[in-house]
C-alpha cells in the first residue's frame, strides 16, 4: 500500500533499508550464533545519521518523528530485530531526556546520542518490578548536593554497551506510585556496574544485562525534572516508544514473509511449486493481510502522535500487542510453510521465529497492555470519540 | 548526426528498441527514435529488417593513403628477463606480419636483458633494443619517450604488447600521444582479407558480448593481449635477426615516479566469488586429507578450491569455501566438481558458471545434467591424471 | 586539497544476451549504476578529504541520466557534480573519452589529485585514466591499494603489481587508478541523500569545453565497433567415452581449445 511518505521519510527508509541488505543480512546468522553486540553495524547506521532521526534539529538531529523513527525500526527489523531493538533501545533511553530534560541536559546529551557516538538505555524493570513497576525497590537517597542510588535492575536492552542510562528509581517509596523519579547515570560512574550478558532466546545480538548501583553517587543535576515524576515520565516514554515496538512486529513479519514466498515458489512438491498450493496460498495471503493491517495502524498512530495529539496511550499500546501478536503468527506460519529447513538453523525463519516473541513481552506485556486497553474502552464506553 | 532513422522506411516495429545495449531507443509515433547516449554500436541497425537504421562515417574516417608498415611486439622485461607473454605475441603477430607479407619486429628496453636470441628464434625479424641502466627498472617517462619516438620514426601498421600491470598502465599513454586507436584485452586478433586491417576481438558487457573492433585510418593500431590468451609457437633453434640498437641521447633523464621499495607476494590468497577457475570437492572425497589431491589440480590450473556443504560440515575443508544455497554462489569461467552429487542446493550455488565439468562415479548423479562436460569415472584415477596433464601443458 | 575523481555510469546489469534468431542484442532493462570501480575512487577521494582536508568534485561523460550517478556521489560525500553531456560525444572511444575528460579538466584549472577506477564493467579497457594523464602532462599511478602519505606535494603509494606490489612516490598532481583493495564504499547517509537532492550540478558542453569537432564523438575515435556476436556456450551435456586416459586426454583437450591451459 502507498503510504505518501515526505521525501525525508522516504530517504529515512531507504537508507535503513540499504544498511539492511548491505550489512544486517549478510551477518545475521553469525551474529545470533555468536550473540554478539553489532557495533560494526551500529557504526554504520550512525554514519548513516539514522541516530539523528530522533533527535531535534537544535541538538544536531533530524528533528524526525514518530513515524519517521517507525520507519527506520521497521527496516532493520526486516533483517534483524536484534539489530533493531539496539537502535530502537537508544531512542527509548533518549525519549526521558528529550521530553522531560532540562536545556542543559539536552545540550549535554543529545548532541553526542545524534552522531552516534553514545548509545543510550533506559532502565526500568527489576526482577520484582515488571508489570508491576511501582513495586521498583531501587531507591535513590538525596543528600541535597547528590543522589546515592542502590539497587539492581534487570533485562535491560544495550546494558553495558550504552554510555548514557535513563533508570528510573524511587526518592520517596511512602508515596508509592508518585514516590518515583527518573535519574541520568552515565557508564563508568563509581559504584554502577553491569551483570553479565543474558543468555535470550532470540534477539542474541542484542546485549541484555542487569544493571547493578551499590551507593552509586550522581550529583542532583543528574535528576530530570523533579522529583516524583518517575512514573509519569515512565508512561509518557512508554507511549511514545510503542509504535516503534510495534514496527518491530512489522518488520519482522515483512521479512518472514518475504522468506516464506520466496522458498514456496522454487519448492517442488509433487511436480509443482508449492506455491501453486492452496494451503500455502491461503497461509500466505493471511500472513501479508495481518502485516499490512499492522502496519497501517503503527502509521497511523505515529501520525496521529506527529500531528499533535496529547493522548494516545490507548491506541499506542494497541498497535504493540496487535503488531507483537502479529509477527508471532507469521514468523511461525513462515517455518511452518518452510516446514523442515525452516527448523534449521542454516535458514533464517526459525531465528525470526524466536526473535519475534520478545515482541509480545517487552516494553509492557501484550497482557498488562490489554489492561490498560480496557480500562479506556470503559472509559469511552466503548464508544468512538 | 552519424545516426539517423529513415522515417520513409520506419514501420516502428520495434525491434530495435531492445536491441539497443544502452536502451536509448523509443518508439514515439510509430518511429524510432534514437536518444542520447548512443554509442554507434550498430546493434539496432543489425535489428531492424527495413533497413531504416542509417550510421554514416564522418569524413575523417574514411581510410587514407598509408604507408605504415611492420607488425611491433613490445618485449616487455622484468629485472632482466623477458616477460613470456612476449613469445605468445611474437606467434600471433608473426601470424599477421605474414599475412600482411610485412616483418615483425620487437622493441625491448631495459638494461643487460637476457635471451634477447629468444625473440628471434621465436619469429621476430628485427629487435629495436634500448640498453642501459637507466632502463633496468620500468620508468614511465623515459619508457614513453623511447617507444614514441621509435614508432614516430619507423611508423609500424600495428603494435601489440602484454595487458601486464605495465602494459595495461603503459601503452595506453602511447596510444594517447600519437592519437591512435587501442584496444585492450583483446582475445583474438586477424586481418581482415578486405582491407588489410587488424580486427581486434574482445568481450563486453561481462563477457556476455564480443566485439570486434578496428582501427580504420590512425596507425599504429595497437591492441593488449592478456597472458595466456595465444599459445607460444615452437621456437626455432638458432634462427637470427638484426639487432637495432637505439640511444637515450636527448631523451628525460629521471622519471617523475619513483619505486621506492617491492615487496613480492608469496602468498596468492584468490576468493572463491572473484576466482576464474574453480575446483570443487564434495563427499566423493572420502576423506579430509584427500582435498589435497584437489589442491594440486587447483595450483597446476590456477584455480580457487570449493567444497560442497557436506564436507564442509564434516569439517574437511572451512566455510569459507562452501558453495552452495547456504554458501556462496559463484560464476566462474570454468568449474570442475569432483566427487559432488549435485544437490539442489549445490546447484543453486554454481549452475550458471560458464563450464562445468563433472567428475564422478555415479552416471546417474544429478551434477550431470548441468555438466558441460562429464567423466563418469573415479576421481582418484581422473584427478592426478589431469593434474599431471595440465601440468604438463603448462611446462610446470 | 582539491581532489577530482573521474566516473562512468555503466548499465546495471551484464545480462546482454544475444537474440539467436535475429543476431542481435537484447538487453534486460536496468538503471545505470555508478560503475563499480568508481565507487572506490569516490570513496578514496572523500576519505583522503576527510584526512587531509578540501574538496571532492565528481566527473562524468554521459548522457542526461549520468546525471544519477554524481548525486549518488554526493549522497557519499562528495561536494560537487559536473555533467559533461553533449550529443556530439556519441561514438567516443577511449581517446576521445579521454580528450573530453582533460578538457573539463583544465577548464576547471586547479587539482591536486586526480583518482579513477581501475576499469569500468561494460568497456573493461582501463585506459582513460592513463590516456587523461598524458593528455594533462602529468604522472599515471595504476592499481593503488593504498595511499600511505601526502605531504610537500607528493603523494607515496602502494601500488599493485603482477609480481606483489611496491612502494611508489609521485609529485601531485598526477592520476591514480584504484580497485578493490583499497577501501570499503561507505552506504550513503540521511544528509548526504538530502544534499545531493538539492545539489545544483554544472553541465557542461563541448562549446563550453571549447572542444574541437574532429576530436570528440566518433570523429575523434580511432577505434571503431565492427560487429557484435554471441560468444559459443555450449549447454549440451558431453560424456566422454572410453578408459580413463582417453577421457583425460578429451577433457585436456577441451580446456586447451577454452585457453584456460
Amino acid at each position: 500500500m502507498e503510504y505518501f511518505l515526505t521525501d525525508q521519510q522516504k530517504t529515512i527508509r531507504d537508507i535503513a533499508r540499504g544498511i539492511t541488505e548491505e550489512k544486517i543480512i549478510p551477518a545475521r546468522a553469525e551474529l545470533d550464533e555468536k550473540e554478539e553486540f553489532p557495533w560494526e553495524i551500529i557504526k554504520e547506521i550512525a554514519r548513516a545519521d539514522l541516530f539523528r532521526v530522533f533527535i531535534p534539529e537544535q541538538y544536531d538531529g533530524l528533528g524526525g518523528g514518530i513515524l519517521d523513527l517507525c520507519l527506520a525500526i521497521e527496516e532493520l527489523s526486516r533483517g534483524c530485530c536484534g539489530v533493531s531493538i539496539s537502535y530502537a533501545a537508544v531512542a527509548l533511553g533518549s525519549i526521558p531526556i528529550l521530553k522531560f530534560g532540562s536545556e542543559e541536559q539536552k545540550q549535554k546529551y543529545l548532541p553526542q546520542i545524534a552522531s552516534g557516538q553514545r548509545l543510550a538505555a533506559f532502565g526500568l524493570t527489576e526482577s520484582s518490578a515488571g508489570s508491576d513497576a511501582s513495586a521498583m525497590k531501587t531507591l535513590a537517597v538525596s543528600d541535597g548536593t547528590s543522589y546515592l542510588l542502590n539497587g539492581t535492575k534487570q533485562f535491560i536492552s544495550n546494558g553495558g554497551e550504552a554510555e548514557i542510562y535513563t533508570v528510573i528509581a524511587m526518592t520517596n517509596p511512602s508515596k508509592g506510585s508518585r514516590g518515583a523519579s527518573a535519574f541520568i547515570v552515565e557508564k563508568d560512574t563509581p559504584g554502577f556496574t553491569f551483570g553479565k550478558k543474558e543468555k535470550k532466546m532470540g534477539i542474541r545480538a542484542s546485549s541484555t544485562r542487569e544493571l547493578v548501583f551499590h551507593n552509586c553517587r550522581i550529583p542532583k543535576e543528574n535528576l530530570i525534572g523533579k522529583e516524583g515524576v518517575g512514573f509519569i515520565v515512565t508512561l509518557k516514554t512508554l507511549d511514545q516508544s510503542r509504535p516503534g515496538v510495534a514496527a518491530q512486529g512489522v518488520g519482522i513479519a515483512q521479512g518472514a514473509l518475504e522468506e516464506a514466498v520466496a522458498y514456496a515458489r522454487q519448492r517442488v512438491q509433487f511436480g509443482q511449486p508449492i506455491s501453486s498450493f492452496q494451503a500455502i496460498q491461503h497461509m500466505l495471503a493471511d500472513m501479508a493481510i495481518q502485516i499490512e493491517a499492522a502496519r497501517a495502524l503503527v502509521y497511523a498512530v505515529a501520525r496521529t502522535i506527529d500531528s499533535g495529539a496529547t493522548n494516545f496511550s490507548e491506541e499506542s499500546a494497541m498497535a504493540k500487542v496487535f503488531a507483537g501478536d502479529m509477527a508471532m503468527r507469521v514468523t511461525t506460519d513462515a517455518v511452518q510453510i518452510l516446514g523442515g529447513p525452516g527448523y534449521m538453523r542454516d535458514y533464517p525463519a526459525e531465528k525470526m521465529m524466536r526473535d519475534a516473541k520478545i515482541i509480545q513481552i517487552y516494553e509492557g506485556t501484550n497482557q498488562i497492555l490489554r489492561n490498560d486497553i480496557i480500562s479506556h474502552v470503559y472509559k469511552r464506553k466503548g464508544k468512538r470519540e | 548526426m552519424s545516426i539517423r532513422v529513415d522515417i520513409e522506411k520506419c514501420t516502428g516495429c520495434g525491434s530495435c528498441e531492445p536491441a539497443c545495449p544502452f536502451g536509448v531507443i523509443k518508439i514515439v509515433s510509430d518511429v524510432a527514435q534514437i536518444g542520447d547516449g548512443c554509442n554507434l554500436c550498430g546493434a539496432c541497425k543489425d535489428a531492424c529488417g527495413f533497413e531504416a537504421i542509417v550510421i554514416e562515417l564522418p569524413a575523417s574516417q574514411a581510410p587514407a593513403h598509408d604507408d605504415s608498415k611492420g607488425v611491433w611486439v613490445f618485449a616487455e622485461q622484468r629485472e632482466g628477463k623477458i616477460k613470456d607473454v612476449v613469445f605468445e605475441l611474437l606467434a600471433k603477430g608473426r601470424e599477421l606480419a605474414q599475412s600482411l607479407n610485412t616483418e615483425i619486429c620487437a622493441v625491448c628496453l631495459g638494461h643487460n636483458v637476457k635471451g634477447i636470441n629468444q625473440l628471434f628464434e621465436h619469429g621476430a625479424d628485427k629487435v629495436y633494443l634500448f640498453d642501459d641502466p637507466a632502463l633496468a627498472q620500468f620508468q614511465d617517462d623515459i619508457y614513453t619517450q623511447c617507444l614514441t619516438d621509435l614508432i614516430r620514426e619507423h611508423k609500424p601498421q600495428i603494435m601489440i604488447a602484454g595487458a601486464t600491470s605495465l602494459g595495461r598502465a603503459f601503452i595506453p599513454r602511447i596510444a594517447a600521444i600519437l592519437e591512435t586507436g587501442l584496444t585492450a584485452d583483446c582475445t583474438g586478433l586477424d586481418i581482415d582479407k578486405n582491407t588489410g586491417l587488424l580486427l581486434q576481438t574482445r568481450p563486453t558487457f561481462g563477457g556476455n558480448i564480443m566485439a570486434t573492433i578496428v582501427c580504420r585510418v590512425r596507425r599504429p593500431q595497437m591492441a593488449t593481449v592478456r597472458p595466456h590468451v595465444f599459445k607460444r609457437g615452437t621456437p626455432v633453434a638458432g634462427r637470427k635477426g638484426e639487432i637495432i640498437r637505439g640511444s637515450l641521447e636527448g631523451k628525460p633523464a629521471g622519471s617523475r615516479i619513483k619505486v621506492l621499495q617491492f615487496i613480492e607476494d608469496v602468498t596468492e590468497k584468490i576468493k572463491i566469488e572473484d576466482a576464474e577457475i574453480i575446483v570443487a570437492g564434495g563427499r566423493g572425497l572420502g576423506k579430509a586429507e584427500n582435498f589435497k589431491l584437489l589442491e594440486e589440480l587447483a595450483s597446476a590450473i590456477g584455480a580457487a578450491v570449493g567444497a560442497s556443504r557436506a564436507v564442509v560440515d564434516d569439517g574437511w575443508i572451512p566455510y569459507s569455501h562452501q558453495v552452495g544455497q547456504t554458501g556462496k554462489t559463484v560464476c566462474p569461467r570454468l568449474y570442475i566438481a569432483c566427487g559432488i552429487s549435485g544437490a539442489v542446493q549445490h546447484l543453486a550455488g554454481m549452475q550458471t558458471s560458464d563450464c562445468i565439468v563433472a567428475i564422478n562415479e555415479d552416471p546417474n548423479a544429478p551434477i550431470f545434467q548441468v555438466a558441460t562436460y562429464g567423466i563418469v569415472g573415479d576421481l582418484f584415477e581422473i584427478v592426478p591424471m589431469l593434474t599431471a596433464r595440465i601440468k604438463e601443458a603448462r611446462g610446470l | 586539497m582539491n581532489i577530482l575523481v573521474c566516473i562512468k555510469q555503466v548499465p546495471g546489469t551484464t545480462e546482454v544476451k544475444i537474440n539467436k534468431e535475429t543476431n542481435t542484442l537484447v538487453r534486460e532493462g536496468a538503471k545505470g549504476i555508478i560503475n563499480p570501480f568508481d565507487t572506490y575512487a569516490i570513496e578514496e577521494g572523500v576519505k583522503l578529504k576527510e584526512r587531509f582536508s578540501g574538496k571532492v568534485t565528481v566527473l562524468t561523460m554521459g548522457p542526461p541520466q549520468a546525471e544519477a550517478s554524481l548525486r549518488e556521489s554526493i549522497e557519499v560525500g562528495a561536494d560537487e557534480g559536473i555533467l559533461i553531456s553533449d550529443r556530439a560525444f556519441a561514438g567516443s572511444d577511449t581517446l576521445a573519452t579521454s580528450y573530453v575528460l582533460s578538457k573539463a579538466i583544465a577548464k576547471i584549472g586547479s587539482y591536486d589529485l586526480i583518482i579513477v577506477g581501475k576499469q569500468t564493467m561494460d568497456g573493461d579497457t582501463g585506459q582513460v585514466g592513463p590516456e587523461i594523464a598524458q593528455r594533462l602532462g602529468v604522472p599515471f599511478v595504476a592499481y593503488v591499494s593504498a595511499v600511505e602519505e601526502i605531504t610537500d606535494g607528493k603523494i607515496r603509494a602502494r601500488q599493485m603489481i603482477d609480481e606483489g606490489y611496491q612502494i611508489v612516490e609521485s609529485p601531485l598532481p598526477c592520476v591514480m587508478s584504484v580497485s578493490k583493495e583499497i577501501n570499503t564504499p561507505r552506504l550513503p547517509s540521511i544528509r548526504g541523500k538530502m544534499k545531493a537532492k538539492s545539489a545544483k550540478l554544472a553541465n557542461w558542453t563541448a562549446k563550453d569545453l571549447g572542444a574541437e569537432e574532429n576530436k570528440i564523438g566518433s570523429a575523434g575515435s580511432p577505434t571503431w565497433v565492427m560487429q557484435i556476436f554471441s560468444p559459443k556456450r555450449d549447454h549440451q551435456s558431453e560424456m566422454f567415452q572410453g578408459d580413463a586416459q582417453s577421457k583425460v586426454s578429451k577433457l585436456t583437450q577441451k580446456l586447451s581449445d577454452m585457453k584456460v591451459i
